[in-house]
C-alpha cells in the first residue's frame, strides 16, 4: 500500500471512531422516555388531589392508576384494592396484572405512612386466576381474617386485610 | 393543571445491530493497520480475528433479544468497541516487545462476553440481588482483603493486590468492587432515612447527626487499611468514592460528600507524609519533571508517558507508527498514553467519550428504573466506571497521582475485563427492566 493510502487508513480510522461516538448519541437522541409533564392537561381531573395522597409514589400512580377518593369506576378493572381503614381511607387501585407492593417504602405502590407499617410490608400478586398475599417478613404482621399471613396465602373478594392502622379489602 | 405522560422507550435492537456493525469495521480495520505497520498482514488471521467478533457480537445481540429485550441499546456497541481498540493496541505493544498479551486478552475478550451472556441468563432479575445483601458485603470485603493473606497474595511493584491462583494471578479487588456495589445499594436502601436525617447546620449545609456517621467511619477506615496495608491508592480511592457517590445517590446531601472528602483527604495526606511507597507516587506526581525525581526513576514511566502523548499530537502517529513500547507496562496501566500516542487527542477524546456514554447510560438507567435498589444499583455501577476512567486518566495525565488500577475493557488484565463485562451483565439486566413498558411483565 501507497503512503497515501496509509494516511488516509489512518485519519479514516479517527473518523468511524467518531462516526460510532456520534450515531450512539444519535440513538440516544431519539431514544428519549419517561415521563414527559404537559402544562395543560385535558380537564378530566379537576379536583386538587388530597395532600394524603401526595405520599404515594408518583411513578406507580401513573403505571397502576391509583386514583383517590373514589370508587373506581373504569369497566375494565377486574378488580380493585380499597382502603377500608386508616389514613388512606377511600383510596383504591384497580387490579391489572402487575403485583401490587404496600408498606412505607416511597418505592412500594401503595405507601401507607404509619409508625406500625415496615418499609415493605407486604405483596399482592396474581397466581392462577386468583390473587396472593404474601407478608415481606414485617415486624408487626399483615393479618388476614384474624390469622397472620406468613407464606403466599390465597386473597379472595371481600377478605380484609390488616397492617398497622389500615384495612385493606378486594373488592370486584 | 399539569399533566404527566408517559413515553416508552423504543427497544433499541436494530439500532443496536447496526451500531454494533460499526463497531466491528472499528475492530476489525483496528487490528488491520496494527498488522500491516508491523509488517505481518494476513488475510486468514484477519478474517478469523473478524468472525470471532462477529461472532461475539450477533450472539450477545441475539441473547439480548431473547432475555433482556429493552435493555439499554448503546452500551453493548460503546463496549465492545473500547475492547477491541484495546486488544489491537495491546497487539501492537506485542509486536514492539515480544510478547502475547493481546492473544490472551483476546481469550479473556470471548470469556467476559461469555459470563455476560450467562450472567443475563441466570439473572432474571436485579432485585433478587437484594437478598445478598450483608453476604455480597462480606464477599466483597473478603475479596479486598484475600491480597493480604500470607502464601496467597504477591506483591508486584510495592502493591500488594494478586493473589496466586493455579499458577495465574488474579486480582480480587476488581470483582470486589461489584459485590461492593451490590451491598452498599441493599445497606443504603434500607437506612437511608436514618442517614438523611438532618444533624447541625454549618456553612450553609445540614451535616449529618455525628452518631450517624458510623457507617461512613467503618467504610473510611477500610479504605485506609487497603491503602497502608496493600499500598494501592488506587482501590482504596476507589473503593470510597463508590460509597461517598452512592451515599449521595441516596440522601442527596452534599454535605456527607464533603465530610468524606475530606476524611479522605486528611487520611491520604497522612499517608504520603508517612508510607515511602505513597510518598514516592506524590513526589513523582508533584514534581515529575524534576531531574532528580526523573532520574531516581519514580516518575520516569509518567514522564515517559507524557512525551508519548505529546508526541501524538491532535491526530496522532497511527495505529502502529508510534512508539509506545517506550513507557514501561504501556499494554496495562498505561495503555491510554499509548493510545494518545498512536490515535492523537481526536481519538482519546472518541475513547473518553464512549465511557461518558457508558456513564451516562448508567445513571439514565438509574432514573428510569422504578425500585430504590435497581437505581443505587445502577447509579453505584455508573459511578463505579467514572471514578475507574478519572483515576486511571487523571493518573496517566498527571492530574492526580499515579495509581494502579486500570482503564476499563481497554487495559490488559483478565480480572478486569471479566470483572468489567460483568457489570455490563448488570447494567443490561436493570436497564432492561427500566425501559420496560409499565404493566409489561415476564
Amino acid at each position: 500500500m501507497s503512503e497515501l493510502s496509509i494516511t488516509l487508513l489512518r485519519f479514516g480510522f479517527l473518523i468511524l471512531l467518531w462516526a460510532l461516538v456520534l450515531s450512539a448519541i444519535g440513538v440516544l437522541r431519539a431514544d428519549l422516555y419517561g415521563t414527559r409533564v404537559t402544562a395543560r392537561g385535558r380537564g378530566r381531573d379537576k379536583r386538587k388531589p388530597e395532600p394524603r395522597a401526595n405520599k404515594v409514589a408518583a411513578p406507580s400512580r401513573s403505571a397502576t392508576g391509583i386514583r383517590t377518593g373514589s370508587i373506581s369506576t373504569g369497566a375494565d378493572a377486574v378488580g380493585h384494592l380499597a382502603v377500608v381503614t386508616g389514613a388512606l381511607k377511600g383510596t383504591t387501585i384497580p387490579l391489572g396484572t402487575a403485583p401490587i407492593l404496600i408498606g412505607r417504602s416511597p418505592t412500594c405502590t401503595l405507601v401507607i405512612d404509619d409508625d406500625y407499617c415496615s418499609a415493605k410490608h407486604c405483596r399482592i400478586f396474581p397466581e392462577e386466576g386468583g390473587w396472593r398475599i404474601e407478608d415481606l417478613g414485617s415486624t408487626n404482621g399483615t393479618f388476614l381474617d384474624n390469622q397472620r399471613v406468613g407464606d403466599p396465602m390465597p386473597f379472595k373478594r371481600g377478605d380484609q386485610v390488616r397492617l398497622g392502622a389500615t384495612t385493606l379489602e378486594l373488592r370486584s | 393543571m399539569a399533566t404527566v405522560a408517559v413515553v416508552t422507550a423504543r427497544a433499541g435492537r436494530r439500532a443496536e445491530l447496526a451500531l454494533m456493525g460499526l463497531t466491528w469495521v472499528i475492530v476489525v480495520l483496528a487490528r488491520a493497520l496494527v498488522d500491516y505497520n508491523a509488517a505481518y498482514l494476513e488475510l486468514v488471521d484477519l478474517a478469523i480475528y473478524g468472525a470471532v467478533w462477529a461472532a461475539m457480537m450477533v450472539t450477545a445481540h441475539f441473547v439480548l433479544d431473547k432475555v433482556a429485550p429493552h435493555a439499554d441499546p448503546v452500551l453493548l456497541p460503546a463496549v465492545f468497541a473500547l475492547n477491541g481498540v484495546g486488544i489491537a493496541e495491546i497487539r501492537r505493544i506485542d509486536y514492539a516487545e515480544g510478547t502475547s498479551f493481546g492473544g490472551q486478552q483476546m481469550i479473556w475478550a470471548v470469556v467476559g462476553v461469555t459470563a455476560m451472556i450467562v450472567a443475563l441468563l441466570l439473572l432474571r432479575d436485579h432485585r433478587k440481588l437484594r437478598r445478598y445483601t450483608y453476604t455480597a458485603g462480606f464477599v466483597g470485603l473478603a475479596l479486598y482483603l484475600l491480597p493480604l493473606v500470607p502464601g496467597l497474595g504477591i506483591t508486584v511493584n510495592g502493591a500488594r493486590i494478586w493473589i496466586s491462583v493455579l499458577g495465574h494471578s488474579v486480582q480480587p479487588g476488581e470483582f470486589a468492587k461489584i459485590a461492593l456495589v451490590i451491598f452498599f445499594a441493599g445497606y443504603l436502601v434500607t437506612n437511608r432515612d436514618t442517614l438523611a436525617l438532618a444533624g447541625p447546620k454549618f456553612l450553609g449545609m445540614r451535616f449529618p447527626r455525628p452518631r450517624d456517621m458510623g457507617p461512613l467511619l467503618l467504610v473510611w477506615a477500610a479504605a485506609m487499611l487497603i491503602m497502608v496495608y496493600e499500598r494501592d491508592l488506587g482501590a482504596s480511592l476507589l473503593f470510597f468514592g463508590i460509597f461517598l457517590g452512592m451515599l449521595y445517590i441516596a440522601t442527596q446531601r452534599l454535605s456527607w460528600v464533603l465530610t468524606g472528602m475530606g476524611l479522605f483527604f486528611i487520611g491520604g495526606a497522612f499517608a504520603a507524609l508517612t508510607i515511602p511507597h505513597v510518598r514516592a507516587r506524590f513526589d513523582a506526581w508533584l514534581h515529575a519533571l524534576d531531574p532528580e525525581v526523573y532520574s531516581s526513576g519514580t516518575s520516569e514511566q509518567l514522564v515517559r508517558g507524557l512525551f508519548g502523548m505529546a508526541s501524538g499530537g491532535l491526530f496522532g502517529t497511527g495505529l502502529g507508527e508510534g512508539r509506545p513500547d517506550l513507557v514501561p507496562y504501556a499494554e496495562s496501566d498505561f495503555i491510554i498514553a499509548s493510545l494518545g500516542e498512536e490515535l492523537g487527542l481526536t481519538g482519546l477524546m472518541a475513547i473518553l467519550t464512549l465511557y461518558l456514554i457508558i456513564v451516562q447510560r448508567a445513571f439514565r438507567t438509574s432514573i428510569g428504573v422504578r425500585d430504590g435498589f435497581g437505581k443505587l444499583l445502577a447509579g453505584g455501577l455508573g459511578v463505579a466506571i467514572a471514578l475507574q476512567v478519572f483515576i486511571v486518566v487523571g493518573g496517566v495525565t498527571r492530574v492526580i497521582p499515579l495509581t494502579g488500577l486500570t482503564a476499563p475493557f481497554l487495559a490488559y488484565g483478565g480480572s478486569s475485563l471479566l470483572a468489567n463485562w460483568l457489570v455490563i451483565a448488570l447494567l443490561l439486566r436493570v436497564s432492561d427492566l427500566a425501559r420496560r413498558p409499565s404493566g409489561e411483565e415476564d
